[in-house]
């Protein structure tokens, strides 16, 4: 489904990305781990095209993405999720939902028609609203919403633009013990039905839904391996996990 | 929702501009006819100019160029209709239409290059362009430079309205404020209005579910410059006389000014900045030559206490009166 080749990213003289090439299967869940600033946010938003690669291609769907704006890798069917929440705050929650269900029907030079009396966004968006359990604060303005719903309202908009594969970044970042848990149930809800790329530093979020694991040390894939292995990967544990997280 | 305070307001201030003529004719003082006719030209500029500032969060600093342009259209019509008797070009109707076909052009040209930059150099840009305009109007000799043209005659609306009569321009004038109005209300609440409001709020979340966001930006910067340049035409109109002035920086400044005055982003702030705009300088100045001393303050305390300006003084109103008539019926039960 995703095929990155040979990706370089640098920052200055930083290296993010250091020569990262993987694959992504259609329907698994592949989970990136690694320290802070080991390059994984910047690897998301360079498969999504908000950061250009300085080299390396980016293959989704069979398709040479690598050059093309944001928004038509969109329309292909890549979708994201933002680290720090990233939505529409002055509108509501609903409106949020029914502008991406907008983005993926059709163009927008519709001037008359209310939208938001349109039933061709406002139904479907609903829909979303209760995958994630936020049907009950649809009319509320998103910016007035917790921390917890602002990260399932992340994952609703992402939904409704209709994605082939999620990319997220730290869905659970910040969120209580009761939150977390829904957003994992929220999760495995969508294991196999769509492929996903993710991001998490919760250990046992990653060990629980990953189908594979790779993980990343200052932009340089390490290994790749199913979780079990990678677990009782020596280098890994070296490297990273000898942090004492991998006990858990 | 109905009948709260504020839509009262709101209604009685629409319902008055409607019947400025009638008053003005019954004390028999005609200037107050035509200080309000200027005042709805300016509301048309600042309803045009909040599409695209208040809802798409654009701050354009040239917007007054569409005002020249619709004027100078005027001027240089009526100029050959008059002086080389080309009757055609001083139809009111080929003027509206060329102002439509010029300020789109522009436009396009303008919002093609600013729309690909942000925050301050958008400013800049449109600010830009827009003393190119005004300085090309200055360099044209022909049509008076610096001076202007005077109008001798007006748009000829073949009869069907004759704009020498100051009560028919005025209600030419409210005719395109409402036009302009409903169609702000349209456009705003559809997929094109909610697509523009996304760019405001959230510009790199639209990109990245899935919206191509620039060609939506400069299709609502057109619609905005082909209203204002109708605006153009009538403040000619309004004037009897075009010069470069009209398009001067000062001018988008006010524009902007009386959006912020009257509430940025909703549907009839701009028309309540632009009466409150006016009326304050009608008063002011004749307390004191230096009336924007009096007047730069009451914008800072606007800015500063009422972020949402007259309308949003009208929401926080509205909330008290809800409250109050909440406690009431409760009391009363």
């Amino acid at each position: 489904m995703l095929k990155v080749n040979s990706l370089v990213k640098s920052f200055g003289g930083l290296l993010a990305t250091d020569n990262l090439s993987f694959e992504v299967e259609e329907g698994e869940i592949h989970a990136f781990i690694g320290p802070n600033g080991a390059g994984k946010t910047t690897l998301i938003s360079q498969i999504t095209g908000e950061i250009k690669p300085d080299s390396g291609t980016i293959e989704f769907d069979g398709k040479d993405i690598s050059r093309i704006p944001v928004h038509l890798r969109s329309a292909y069917g890549l979708a994201r999720s933002f680290q720090i929440t990233n939505i529409f705050h002055d509108m509501s929650t609903w409106d949020n939902v029914a502008l991406s269900v907008q983005a993926q029907s059709g163009h927008s030079f519709h001037f008359w028609k209310d939208a938001r009396k349109d039933s061709i966004l406002r139904e479907p968006a609903l829909v979303f609203l209760e995958q994630v359990g936020l049907e009950e604060r649809a009319d509320i303005l998103a910016g007035q919403l917790s921390h917890g719903e602002h990260r399932q309202l992340e994952i609703a908009m992402a939904l409704a633009t209709r994605p082939k594969m999620l990319l997220l970044d730290e869905p659970m970042a910040g969120m209580g013990l009761e939150e977390s848990k829904a957003m994992i149930e929220i999760l495995q809800g969508l294991k196999r039905k769509l492929t996903i790329l993710l991001i998490e530093h919760d250990m046992d979020v990653v060990f629980k839904l990953a189908d594979k694991i790779t993980v990343l040390v200052y932009g340089r894939g390490i290994a790749t391996d199913a979780p079990e292995a990678i677990r009782n990967n020596p280098e890994v544990q070296a490297a990273y996990l000898g942090e004492g997280v991998v006990s858990a | 929702m109905r009948n709260t305070p504020r839509i009262k307001i709101i209604t009685l201030l629409m319902l008055s501009l409607g019947a400025i003529p009638l008053i003005a004719d019954s004390i028999d003082e005609p200037f107050y006819t035509v200080l309000f006719s200027r005042m709805l030209i300016l509301s048309i500029g600042a309803v045009s100019l909040n599409l695209i500032l208040g809802f798409g969060g654009m701050v354009s600093f040239g917007h007054a160029v569409y005002l020249g342009i619709g004027s100078y259209v005027v001027g240089i019509g009526t100029f050959h209709a008059f002086e080389d008797g080309v009757e055609w070009m001083g139809n009111g109707f080929i003027h509206i239409l060329v102002a439509i076909a010029v300020s789109a052009l522009a436009g396009l040209i303008i919002g093609a290059i600013s729309l690909r930059t942000h925050g301050v150099y958008f400013i800049m840009i449109t600010l830009a362009f827009a003393q190119m305009f005004y300085f090309i109007a200055v360099g044209t000799e022909k049509y008076g430079g610096d001076d202007g043209l005077s109008l001798y005659m007006r748009s000829d609306f073949a009869g069907l309205l004759d704009l020498s009569n100051d009560n028919s321009l005025y209600y030419l004038n409210f005719a395109f404020l409402l036009a302009s109005l409903y169609l702000s209300h349209r456009l705003t609440n559809s997929r094109f209005g909610m697509a523009i409001r996304g760019t405001k709020s959230n510009e790199e979340r639209m990109k990245s579910i899935g919206f191509p966001v620039f060609r939506y930006r400069l299709v609502a910067f057109v619609i905005a410059g082909i209203i204002c340049g109708i605006a153009g035409v009538l403040s000619a109109n309004q004037t009897d006389f075009v010069n470069p002035s009209v398009m001067h920086w000062t001018r988008s400044g006010d524009l902007i000014i009386m959006i912020v005055l009257g509430g940025i982003g909703t549907l009839f702030g701009p028309v309540i900045g632009a009466v409150a705009f006016l009326l304050l300088e009608e008063l002011l100045s004749g307390i004191t030559e230096y009336w924007q001393l009096i007047f730069g303050p009451m914008l800072l305390l606007i800015v500063i206490f009422a972020r949402g300006g007259i309308d949003g003084m009208l929401v926080a109103l509205d909330r008290w009166w809800l409250r109050y008539s909440v406690k009431k019926n409760v009391e009363d039960n």
